[in-house]
């Protein structure tokens, strides 16, 4: 009897686990995601840098969670602010690491690579919203230090079982602590760095910097969605049939109610429908329903999804107005539709309060906005922040790569 | 001799081949162009914004001919050119060429353009 309860046990915790790893790498898989959907969306003469940029924040993402991002973020016990069980990361002994971790649902070392690929998440969402004008070596430092600290000391207060945890805040998958916190950086970046050359004119009038390539746009989109269910269903941490299959439905619902919120609001504003802005409006449902995937009804995350994708369209063209120029849209989805999507928890789901769902957004929109505030400060003084003008109009490929996207193709010219 | 360059509108360039062939003119160049006329600009909207295009896609026609040819060449054009009344037709200009070689055969003149 109890070698047969142990075989059960072991079975299942062979299938938590195993799905645990499939979602970190539909995570990892989001980045190719981002990749695609930033070089789309911005200029050829940029694409080298968008795509090293892409790279590069993976590699940094990863490697500062393991020194010592994972242990600021899970710190174990501690006071619920801030916390940290030492550097680099290392399984318990034995079955400590194993089945009893996290009771069957996954090993240490699950956990681990499963919150290394979100943390790599969050600092990806500042890259397209600085594209086109931030020195390289200024982005990469920002990253670094914004990832292994801001990021991690952020999330233990909820998922570290820090002091909002303990008064009932609720973030399923990250609206907050994952897109929020790289969205609150992502505004503080372009608003530092100013405009892209040439998007207002001498008479204030604006002037729209074409995206380069549609299809590689909507590539990206669909894989940051198929991406999504290891970023929402592996937050489920194990394979409860249930709870997951609810999580696929509310996040895919989210996602094509997203895409039709864009669509009438993009169509209604424009006379003729804008697919940057249905693309944008997948991802805003998407981000919309990350907080609340696991407690959302259904037909709720319809209606969370829709409104996401109205605010999305709505938020772009609004930030453009204020001259924060965002050549991806990520402050919109990110920052905007994941305080949408964190309010939205209080909203429509009776057991939490919409009081402490706010509480959340404040915390962590001050800390974010004062710590990337101070990053980019320091960095802008230390070594500067945006290349020169007239790198800028040749293109950052060849000012920081001395390296062509297209070459042999004469794709654009200048005007 | 005679090369006559065009600059038209892309989305004639299939009736005007057809009426350079029908007119037996087989060899011509053409090459993707951008070119500012008195037409109306076009507008495109991008994320919420819309924008003025005045640098407009157009193609460059290239035809060299003898000179019993050239009346052909307008009338191919012109005849398509006419179905509609819009400005921004493009135009046509003829330069008398000094000189035409055959690379392959070395020939020149008059016998190399035909």
């Amino acid at each position: 009897m109890v070698n047969e309860m142990s075989a059960v046990a072991n079975a299942l915790f062979t299938i938590n686990n195993t799905w645990m790893l499939i979602a970190a790498f539909l995570v990892f898989i989001m980045h190719l995601g981002f990749a695609s959907l930033e070089a789309g969306l911005t200029q050829a003469k940029n694409t080298v840098n968008i795509l090293f940029k892409n790279v590069s924040i993976v590699a940094i993402g990863i490697l500062t969670y393991a020194i010592c991002g994972f242990n600021l973020m899970y710190p174990g016990n501690f006071n619920g602010y801030f916390g940290f069980a030492g550097f680099g990361i290392n399984a318990p002994d034995g079955a400590a690491g194993l089945i009893e971790y996290a009771d069957g649902a996954y090993t240490y070392f699950t956990d681990f690579i499963f919150q290394a690929m979100f943390a790599a998440t969050a600092a990806t969402i500042v890259s397209g919203a600085v594209a086109e004008r931030i020195k390289l070596n200024s982005f990469l430092v920002f990253s670094t230090f914004y990832v292994a600290l801001i990021y991690p000391i952020a999330g233990s207060w909820k998922w570290g079982y820090g002091w909002l945890d303990q008064i009932g805040f609720h973030d399923f998958a990250g609206s907050t602590l994952v897109h929020s916190v790289g969205g609150w950086a992502a505004l503080v970046g372009a608003y530092t760095l100013g405009p892209r050359l040439g998007k207002y004119g001498k008479n204030g009038r604006m002037k729209p910097i074409l995206g380069h390539n549609m299809p590689l746009a909507a590539i990206g989109v669909f894989l940051l969605w198929f991406g999504w269910y290891g970023f929402n269903g592996g937050s489920v941490l194990s394979a409860d049939p249930g709870a997951l299959s609810l999580v696929f439905v509310t996040t895919t619902l989210a996602a094509a109610a997203g895409v039709i919120g864009a669509m009438l609001t993009s169509w209604g504003i424009s006379n003729k429908p804008d697919l940057s802005m249905i693309l944008n409006g997948s991802l805003a449902g998407l981000v919309g329903i990350t907080a609340g995937a696991d407690v959302i009804s259904p037909m709720n995350s319809v209606v969370i999804g829709f409104i996401a994708g109205v605010l999305v369209v709505i938020s772009v063209i609004q930030f453009d107005k204020l001259k924060i120029d965002d050549p991806v849209g990520a402050i919109s989805v990110h920052l905007v539709c994941g305080i949408w999507g964190t309010l939205a928890v209080g909203i429509f789901s009776a057991e939490h309060s919409i009081g402490i769902q706010v509480l959340g957004v404040l915390s962590y929109g001050t800390f974010c906005f004062i710590s990337a505030n101070i990053i980019f400060r320091i960095v802008k003084l230390l070594m500067g922040l945006r290349v020169s003008e007239e790198e800028e109009i040749l293109g950052l490929d060849m000012g920081e790569h001395d390296m062509e996207s297209y070459a042999g193709f004469q794709i654009f010219s200048i005007e | 001799m005679k090369l006559i360059i065009a600059v038209i509108q892309p989305e004639e360039l299939p009736y005007i081949k057809e009426e350079l062939l029908r007119r037996e003119i087989y060899k011509f160049t053409i090459t993707n162009a951008k070119g500012q006329g008195k037409e109306i600009p076009v507008q495109e909207v991008y994320r919420g914004i819309s924008h003025e295009i005045t640098l407009l896609k157009k193609v460059r026609l290239e035809i060299a001919v003898n000179d019993e040819y050239v009346d052909a060449v307008i009338e191919a054009i012109t005849i398509v050119a006419k179905k509609d009344g819009d400005k921004g037709r493009g135009k046509i200009f003829i330069l008398p060429i000094e000189e035409c070689i055959r690379i392959r055969t070395g020939e020149t003149g008059s016998k190399a353009i035909g």
